[in-house]
């Protein structure tokens, strides 16, 4: 590695900042519904909750 | 680089952040099945075993070979993209303040700051519970608990490069960052509540192995976000050339 080559990440402006709030809510929104919800996100009942059950209890969150 | 190109920037940051977190997160699945299921199944036997004799086994909703092959999988690719999302964001906006010309650096150790934080801390003060073992009466405190130590689990790790940044003298770095990041931790681990829920007769081999198991899991899972989220920054570098090298060095 004797070239380093770098990337310039963007300029952080407000435009950028409302973008990446938005992307990272969507982000914590996923990640709610795979390790906490019970039906009322995902409206399935309690279908998509018993599906990832196994992966809740691997992935370390409080299940039950 | 133009100034309009800021934006899709981000967004092709963060798509390679999403890439690198489910191919993770399927290969954190995958181990998980492997290393996992086992105890898994050993201590759904033992729940159902325990359960009351009159109280019939009720029909499950999802069959349990769909749960552990799909279901599993599933979470952990959904919870590895959610992370991928993150890292890269975080890259986006912290790569600035991180003082390293090398953004192999900054991603694996954005990564294990995640790591760290979200997972090592939160796993010694509250390890994951196989079925059967867990009081559901106390599952919304155990799960505010779990949020909040993994909160002050990415705090410590923030409060350590602050710290370490005080100091100009490499062993005084290493000690301020040490002593940074135990402060916070020592106080969260006093402060959020204890809960022992493990059943006297449950075996303490089975809870030890499927705790290792789901410590891999997340091992594989943040070692191969890390690692793919830096390999995919230097292919993003050699094609978009390196007119621009150097001007993120240090801030």
């Amino acid at each position: 590695m004797s070239k380093a080559q770098t990337i310039t990440t963007p300029a952080v402006s407000a435009r950028l900042l409302a973008t990446a709030a938005g992307f990272t809510a969507m982000m914590l929104l996923l990640a709610y519904l795979v390790a906490f919800d019970q039906g009322a996100l995902s409206q399935t009942g309690m279908y998509l909750h018993e599906l990832m059950h196994d992966g809740r209890h691997l992935l370390g969150v409080p299940c039950h | 680089m133009p100034l309009s190109q800021a934006t899709p920037g981000y967004i092709q940051l963060l798509l390679r952040g999403l890439l690198a977190g489910l191919f993770a997160g399927l290969l954190a699945g995958g181990f998980a099945y492997l290393a996992g299921e086992p105890h898994v199944e050993a201590a759904i036997a033992i729940e159902e075993a325990a359960a009351p004799a009159g109280e019939t086994a009720e029909e499950p909703l999802v069959d349990r070979d769909i749960q552990r092959a799909v279901g599993l999988p599933l979470a952990t690719g959904l919870i590895g993209l959610a992370l991928g999302g993150i890292l890269a964001t975080a890259y986006t906006l912290l790569r600035r303040h991180l003082r390293t010309g090398s953004d192999t650096h900054a991603a694996l150790g954005l990564a294990a700051a995640g790591y760290l934080g979200i997972v090592l801390i939160p796993f010694l003060k509250y390890p994951p519970n196989p079925p059967a073992v867990g009081d559901p009466d106390t599952i919304n405190q155990r799960t505010a608990a779990y949020l909040a130590v993994l909160v002050l689990g990415l705090v410590a790790v923030w409060a350590a490069t602050l710290a370490t940044r005080t100091q100009t003298h490499q062993w005084r770095r290493a000690a301020a960052g040490t002593a940074g990041f135990l402060i916070v931790v020592t106080i969260a681990y006093t402060l959020l509540p204890a809960f022992h829920e493990v059943p006297d007769d449950f075996p303490a081999t089975l809870l030890w192995d499927f705790r290792i198991a789901s410590l891999g899991a997340q091992t594989v899972l943040w070692t191969i976000l890390g690692i793919t989220f830096a390999a995919l920054l230097n292919r993003l570098a050699t094609r978009t050339g390196t007119p621009q090298t150097a001007t993120v060095t240090t801030a």
